[in-house]
């Protein structure tokens, strides 16, 4: 086959990423006969597929969530597996939750890179971003605006560790999403030197002990259901976006609301829900590392989901790069 | 600026008045002079950068960013200020320095349209990204960070422990950084002098009357007019009107600064010419003609013709430099009466006092009121002083009793603040016809009070076991709950479907036991309308 083929072998259709010489996807919307999985968030990960290939991490992730045992393949990073009509697939970390993986694939001489989700920021819970050369980076876009800057997470430990100091009568509860986003933000608040229990929703229990079984130690946790509202004076609740403002809420003592996101960045958006201490807090790349990344990776075109496509196209074409956005369904402005 | 900016982020994601109070308080507390009296200005909107306007700062921007992304940004976040805040380029910023709020508006009061942008952007390039959009705030006046100029001097009264009547005597006859405020105020130097201001004084207010009654041997009754209480002050020549809460009102009524001829200070309600509120002394339009007025900083040589305003004068607190606060509403009375005969019979009139035999003669009168859109009848103690605020038993407010309808709750929406989890505001709506032959419900009004903690509660959980469709924060429910509502008048309205709106709607009783067919009509509504 020769080069002017131009990735004809790799097709975006609007649920998914066709890889057509092995007819498998990657991240399908939709239940498919082969899948390669870049990590467990509900827009990229599904049960239902007939063979599922990700990191062990991720089938464990996605097992808890949609019990997808079986047809589970796992591949670690940097190991690669050869898929039918002579397409590779490799693995590498993506720095963005347990087990995220970039998927890189080779075919016909041709180097193309799947990005999932990722960050480039170091993060306690799981493997760091490598950068991968490629001819084609398909990459997400989630925070593809330069008003996406997120300051360095030390800043925001001490936002919400001085927010518990002030309010020693209070809890702060802290809207996070389960996976990853929970998880981080209970690591990095051990790293600044808070050992005092956290207190859980129940939705985040399984995931948290998930982690701890895959190496990553989170410190005394306790369920909320178990404890009464004065236990918890003076200490920080983890619970999902959706339970910030719900009746759950009640059972807390005079709760401060922080939420861990990186939407928390613009003022309109923290007030909307109702944060009181608006912690910018992301496991997606901000502006300036999208913009780095695309750089560093240096490809030949640079393809774009998953988000705000135009503004990055428009860097793009300021820099003289090929570029070209892909309409993947049901990926904007996920709760991250 | 970094403490004003950290200031301003925690005041824009606060709800609670208690905690906003709280971080006023604190920053002026800890602030030095003249910092913290410039920031109080800006909070309040009292300052003003003619040289700086939001253009500006889109032409800064234009420099600097490209035009797609910075439009794309913009349309994002939602806000010139704060995406340009985001969007400056950064190079390091020096740790150390931290210019202050006081050397900003000193440099920001020195510019003209020439020097603004090289200015403007000197100083941006000092500051991180909190303080590049408090700066723009500042310079541009659009604050809007719900901090009234009430709040704000009642922080003040609590960062200091002194009386707010009396902070508020004084603030609007200083100008920013107010030095004489903070030096009486937190270093317990002498009272700032004022004398020579045509300054606010705090009016004297009125409890509700719930029940029981008063002996008219030792209280006046006078009509309570429906419009806005003002104060008008002439002070060394000049005049200027105040509304209740101590806001100068002036620029909206040009019409009464220049007909008081001496120098006083009086009360009374500002009413514009109309027949709605006759009584006595002539016609009043109603309050709708009134709120036309009301907010504007110009007005037209069209409005001031169709509706001109007038006071109908209640109280004197001064006339021509004697002070009558001390004395008694009886010997107030006296020389207001006295001196209306002097005033342009175009501009003011005298509240006349309603005479009656004994307090169920003047129940009876009272219930007359409705027809004359009067919002009730004032008790005033004739052996009284004027004193500010409401302490008991000196002044009562009598309103008419309250319209009641039946409506039925359509939409719920979370409350703020300690509601947040709960549905707490609810919208409700009439039949504008026969329900029974298919008539629609049309929202006629909104409201969040008049039900217990409990209720609230039963509400919430109604609210959710029959939410049919939700729109972000709004939840439309199905039509099971009959709401009896009490509000006090009801007006036309252009805005609403339903072609009218309520004043001061609360929920009077929850009709549990009631079918929602059976709550009132559209039409028993605007029978009601005294337009
Ligand atoms: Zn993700
Ligand atoms: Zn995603």
């Amino acid at each position: 086959m020769s080069k002017s083929t131009a990735f004809s072998w790799i097709r975006p259709e609007p649920w998914g990423i066709h890889i057509v010489p092995a007819d498998t996807w990657v991240d399908p919307g939709r239940a498919v006969e082969r899948a390669l999985v870049t990590h467990g968030h509900a827009d990229h990960a599904r049960g239902g597929h007939g063979e599922t290939i990700a990191t062990p991490a991720t089938l464990a992730i996605m097992d808890l969530r949609y019990n997808t045992r079986e047809g589970a393949v796992g591949v670690e990073y940097g190991e690669t597996l050869r898929l039918q009509g002579g397409v590779d697939a490799t693995f590498f970390p993506a720095g963005h939750v347990l087990g995220s993986a970039q998927v890189l694939l080779e075919h016909a001489g041709e180097r193309v890179v799947i990005t999932g989700d990722y960050k480039r920021r170091p993060d306690p819970t799981c493997a760091p971003f490598e950068v991968v050369p490629c001819d084609v980076f398909i990459t997400e876009a989630t925070f593809g605006l330069p008003v996406f800057t997120h300051p360095p997470i030390e800043e925001e430990m001490a936002k919400l560790l001085g927010a518990l100091e002030a309010n020693p009568d209070s809890c702060v509860l802290v809207g996070a999403y389960a996976l990853g986003k929970a998880q981080r933000v209970i690591a990095e608040l051990r790293a600044a030197g808070h050992h005092a229990p956290i207190y859980l929703h129940g939705a985040m229990e399984k995931m948290c002990r998930l982690y701890e079984e895959h190496g990553v130690p989170l410190g005394e946790l306790r369920l909320v259901s178990d404890h009464e509202k004065d236990d918890m004076r003076g200490s920080i609740v983890i619970a999902p976006p959706s339970a910030l403002n719900d009746r759950w809420s009640r059972r807390l003592p005079n709760p401060i609301t922080a939420m861990a996101s990186g939407w928390m960045r613009v003022r309109q958006r923290a007030r909307q829900r109702g944060v009181e201490i608006p912690l910018i807090i992301s496991d997606h790349a901000d502006w300036n590392e999208l913009t780095r990344t695309i750089a560093e990776v240096n490809p030949q075109e640079t393809w774009i989901t998953h988000g705000r496509e135009e503004a990055l196209l428009r860097w793009c074409e300021l820099h003289q790069r090929k570029a070209r956005a892909l309409a993947l369904v049901g990926r904007e402005d996920e709760d991250e | 600026m970094k403490a004003f900016a950290a200031l301003l982020d925690a005041l824009i994601y606060t709800t609670s008045r208690n905690r906003k109070l709280a971080l006023v308080a604190d920053y002026l507390r800890t602030t030095p002079d003249p910092d913290r009296g410039y920031a109080l200005a800006a909070l309040t909107g009292e300052l003003d950068f003619p040289a700086v306007k939001s253009s500006t700062i889109r032409n800064l921007m234009a420099d600097r960013v490209d035009p797609v992304l910075w439009t794309l940004s913009r349309d994002f976040v939602g806000d010139t200020a704060e995406t340009a805040s985001l969007l400056w380029p950064e190079d390091d910023i020096s740790e150390a320095s931290d210019v202050s709020v006081a050397k900003v508006v000193e440099r920001l009061s020195g510019l003209n349209r020439n020097t603004a942008p090289g200015e403007l952007a000197k100083l941006l390039d000092g500051l991180d990204s909190n303080g590049r959009f408090a700066l723009i705030k500042l310079a541009t006046g659009a604050m809007r960070i719900g901090v009234s100029a009430r709040l704000a001097k009642t922080a003040f009264a609590q960062a200091f422990d002194v009386n707010v009547e009396e902070v508020e005597e004084y603030w609007h006859a200083l100008s920013p950084p107010y030095a004489e405020l903070f030096h009486w105020a937190a270093d317990g130097g002498d009272p700032p002098n004022v004398s020579n201001v045509p300054r606010f004084r705090p009016f004297m207010l009125a409890h509700p009357l719930e029940d029981g009654t008063v002996d008219l041997a030792e209280y006046a009754a006078e009509w309570k007019w429906d419009g806005i209480r003002v104060q008008l002050v002439r002070v060394a020549g000049e005049t200027r009107l105040y509304s209740r809460s101590g806001d100068d009102i002036s620029a909206s009524f040009p019409e009464l600064l220049d007909v008081l001829p001496m120098d006083a200070v009086l009360d009374g309600e500002l009413l514009v010419r109309g027949a709605a509120q006759g009584g006595e002394e002539g016609g009043a339009a109603s309050f709708n003609a009134l709120q036309q007025r009301l907010g504007r900083k110009t007005v037209s040589k069209k409005m001031l013709k169709e509706a001109p305003a007038f006071v109908r004068l209640y109280d004197a607190l001064i006339i021509e430099g004697e002070d009558l606060r001390e004395q008694a509403w009886e010997a107030r009375r006296k020389a207001l009466e006295n001196l209306v005969p002097r005033l342009p019979d175009s501009h003011f009139d005298l509240s006349a006092l309603v005479e009656a035999r004994d307090f169920t003669h003047l129940a009876e009168i009272r219930e007359t009121a409705r027809e004359e859109a009067i919002e009730g009848l004032m008790l005033k103690r004739r052996d009284s002083a004027y004193i500010a605020g409401r302490k008991v038993g000196l002044w009562y407010k009598w309103k008419r009793d309250p319209l009641l309808v039946d409506c039925v709750l359509m939409y719920a929406q979370r409350g703020s603040g300690k509601r947040s989890s709960f549905y707490s505001d609810y919208t409700f709506g009439c039949w504008d016809g026969d329900p029974d032959n298919g008539a629609e419900l049309l929202p006629v009004g909104k409201a969040y009070s008049g039900f217990t903690d409990a209720e609230l509660k039963k509400l919430d959980k109604l609210v959710r076991q029959t939410t049919l469709n939700r729109f972000g924060p709004v939840r439309e429910v199905e039509r099971t709950l009959v709401f009896e509502v009490a509000f006090d008048s009801v007006h036309s309205s252009k805005r609403h479907k339903s072609g009218l709106a309520m004043r001061f709607p609360r929920i009077h009783r929850i009709r549990w036991d009631k079918p929602v067919h059976e709550a009132d009509r559209i039409e028993t509504l605007r029978a009601l309308i005294k337009d």
